[in-house]
């Protein structure tokens, strides 16, 4: 019991890592139709930004985490205009090349910044533990959890109600339709990436709290979105919350139950992936189009 | 209040659609664009209301003005703000958004002052969306799209409605209901219409002045009282013979007609 509880929270507060960097891969999909395979890398920068704003510079750390956080959209901003906005029209193949090529640069501009040994984070997240039906739990999973959920909230809201966030949808769903109506299609792209930096940038934050370090190795986490996001469909922003936190789940308890050196906790989402494919391509909430009888 | 002035627009570089076509739109007016399939009546449209780029269409010739002001360089979000709003063919309503939501994105150019107001100006015309209000509209019937999708251009308060063959799909019943509330819009707002249609009766029923178009070109224009004494608007646009009854099809294997214009 106290295994499995241990492994339920370390799991959730894992997933919900893994929807926020999911979410903003299914944003910039769902927007401009562009696979991002350097979305692990906006993760990262996250992470090395915050790095620089609190250790380096020495901000307090809530002060430092929104000026990482900001300086991440700008970042996520600029990859759209400077990289992809050239790239409109051209055909899907050259823009995921165009990404792949995307995440080793940027990967290798962030070791040249700061280098590729791993370094002591900040911490900021407390590091005690607390007890849960009788588990002792960290109180940094809990608090993981509750930043992501926040998120998930806050971007709900954005997208029901704010007048960018309904545009947004609108050019998800037509886009041709949606410049019809005075829409700017390249400031909605300009947004959906900028939302993308942002959430990955927490997610990168999150999970350099909880290693209690910062590396190269946060980038990897971005191979999980594939899983994550095959799972709840491609086009899914609520299939991504869900498939992250299934994702997230199946890892921690393939990780805890299963001997240990068959590792496979870094397998299972994987296999998810192949099995997916094989049976529901579109994943558990992806869109076949709505049809009317 | 707007004016074509020669245009000639060509797709790919290489494909000439329209060669060399002018019309005129006065303030106020309901003025009708026929034609049939491939005209270039939706081309025409899209030259105005600035959507011919994502198409790789372009305007190489010629001159479009609104309100004393050239156009045809500026790009589709100036041209809504300037007031004009086009209606696509085929309704295209954002299928996963709800009614309200997509009367919203109609209204995204304008600020929020008189949200409340144009919504309930909208619910005035269309009474069911009002009832729908939280559908989905990719659940919503034809009609009730269509609908939606002028209700959508009313949130943005143009100046110039252009419409795409809004009887496209529909009922016959529920054609004319929607002609009625276009020409209701038309003399309560003011608001100048723009119509393009293949239903060339209930066009010229409702419309000030009419185009003929005809291969990339304007073949023949004036009131609908004298288009439709035209022989040939009888002939080929409204299925009528000279006498006036309707056309038998035993004639038209024996005879066809020329039409004038043609040379």
């Amino acid at each position: 019991m106290e295994k499995l509880v241990q492994l339920t929270m370390s799991g959730v507060a894992n997933g919900a890592i893994f929807a926020l960097v999911a979410l903003g891969f299914v944003l910039i999909y769902k927007s401009s139709d562009v696979i991002n395979f350097a979305q692990g890398e906006l993760l990262l920068i996250g992470a090395y930004l915050t790095y620089m704003t609190v250790e380096q510079i020495g901000l307090w750390w809530p002060a430092g985490v929104v000026v990482a956080v900001l300086l991440a959209a700008v970042v996520g901003v600029l990859i759209e205009t400077l990289v992809l906005r050239p790239l409109i029209g051209e055909p899907a193949i050259s823009v995921i090349m165009v990404t792949i090529g995307l995440s080793s640069l940027l990967r290798a501009i962030v070791g040249a910044i700061w280098g590729v040994t791993p370094r002591p984070a900040p911490q900021f997240l407390p590091r005690d533990t607390m007890t849960i039906f009788g588990a002792s739990v960290g109180v940094d999973k809990i608090w993981a959890i509750f930043l992501a959920l926040v998120l998930f909230a806050l971007l709900t809201l954005f997208f029901r109600f704010s007048r960018e966030g309904i545009a947004m949808r609108a050019v998800a769903d037509d886009q041709q339709a949606a410049l019809s109506m005075g829409i700017s299609v390249k400031r909605v792209w300009a947004v959906a990436w900028a939302i993308a930096a942002v959430t990955a940038a927490v997610g990168g934050i999150l999970l350099m709290s909880i290693f209690g370090g910062v590396s190269g190795s946060i980038a990897r986490v971005g191979l999980l979105v594939f899983p994550v996001v095959i799972l709840g469909g491609l086009d899914s922003i609520p299939g991504a919350i869900i498939g992250g936190l299934i994702i997230g789940l199946l890892q921690s308890y393939a990780g805890g139950y299963l001997p240990p050196d068959l590792g496979m906790g870094e397998v299972v989402p994987f296999i998810i992936l192949l099995l997916i494919l094989l049976v529901r391509p579109y994943g558990l909430f992806g869109q076949r189009f709505i049809e009317r009888v | 209040m707007l004016s074509l002035n020669n245009i000639e627009v060509i797709y790919n570089d290489v494909v000439l659609v329209l060669k060399g076509l002018s019309l005129e739109v006065p303030e106020g007016r309901i003025v009708a664009v026929l034609g049939s399939n491939g005209a270039g009546k939706s081309t025409t449209l899209k030259a105005i209301s600035g959507l011919l780029k994502p198409e790789n269409g372009e305007v190489t010739d010629g001159e479009i003005r609104f309100l004393d002001q050239p156009i045809h360089k500026k790009d589709a979000a100036a041209i809504v703000r300037m007031g004009i709003f086009q209606v696509m063919e085929g309704r295209r309503v954002f299928e996963h958004l709800t009614v309200e939501e997509n009367l919203r994105a109609g209204a995204y150019t304008r600020g929020l002052g008189g949200f409340a107001q144009d919504l309930e100006l909208v619910y005035n015309y269309f009474p069911r969306l009002k009832e729908r209000r939280n559908q989905t509209a990719g659940f919503l019937s034809g009609g009730e799209q269509q609908m939606l999708a002028i209700g959508r251009a009313l949130m943005a308060r143009p100046r110039l409605i252009m419409l795409d063959e809004p009887s496209l799909g529909l009922a016959p019943l529920l054609v004319e209901e929607i002609f009625r509330i276009i020409k209701r819009i038309n003399k309560e707002q003011g608001t100048t219409i723009l119509l393009v249609e293949q239903n060339a009766r209930l066009a010229l029923d409702a419309a000030d002045h009419a185009y003929i178009m005809e291969n990339g070109r304007i073949v023949l224009d004036g009131s609908p009282a004298d288009l439709k004494d035209n022989a040939d608007v009888r002939e080929f646009y409204l299925g009528l013979n000279e006498v006036g009854g309707r056309k038998s099809y035993r004639e038209v294997k024996h005879y066809k007609r020329r039409k004038r214009w043609l040379s």
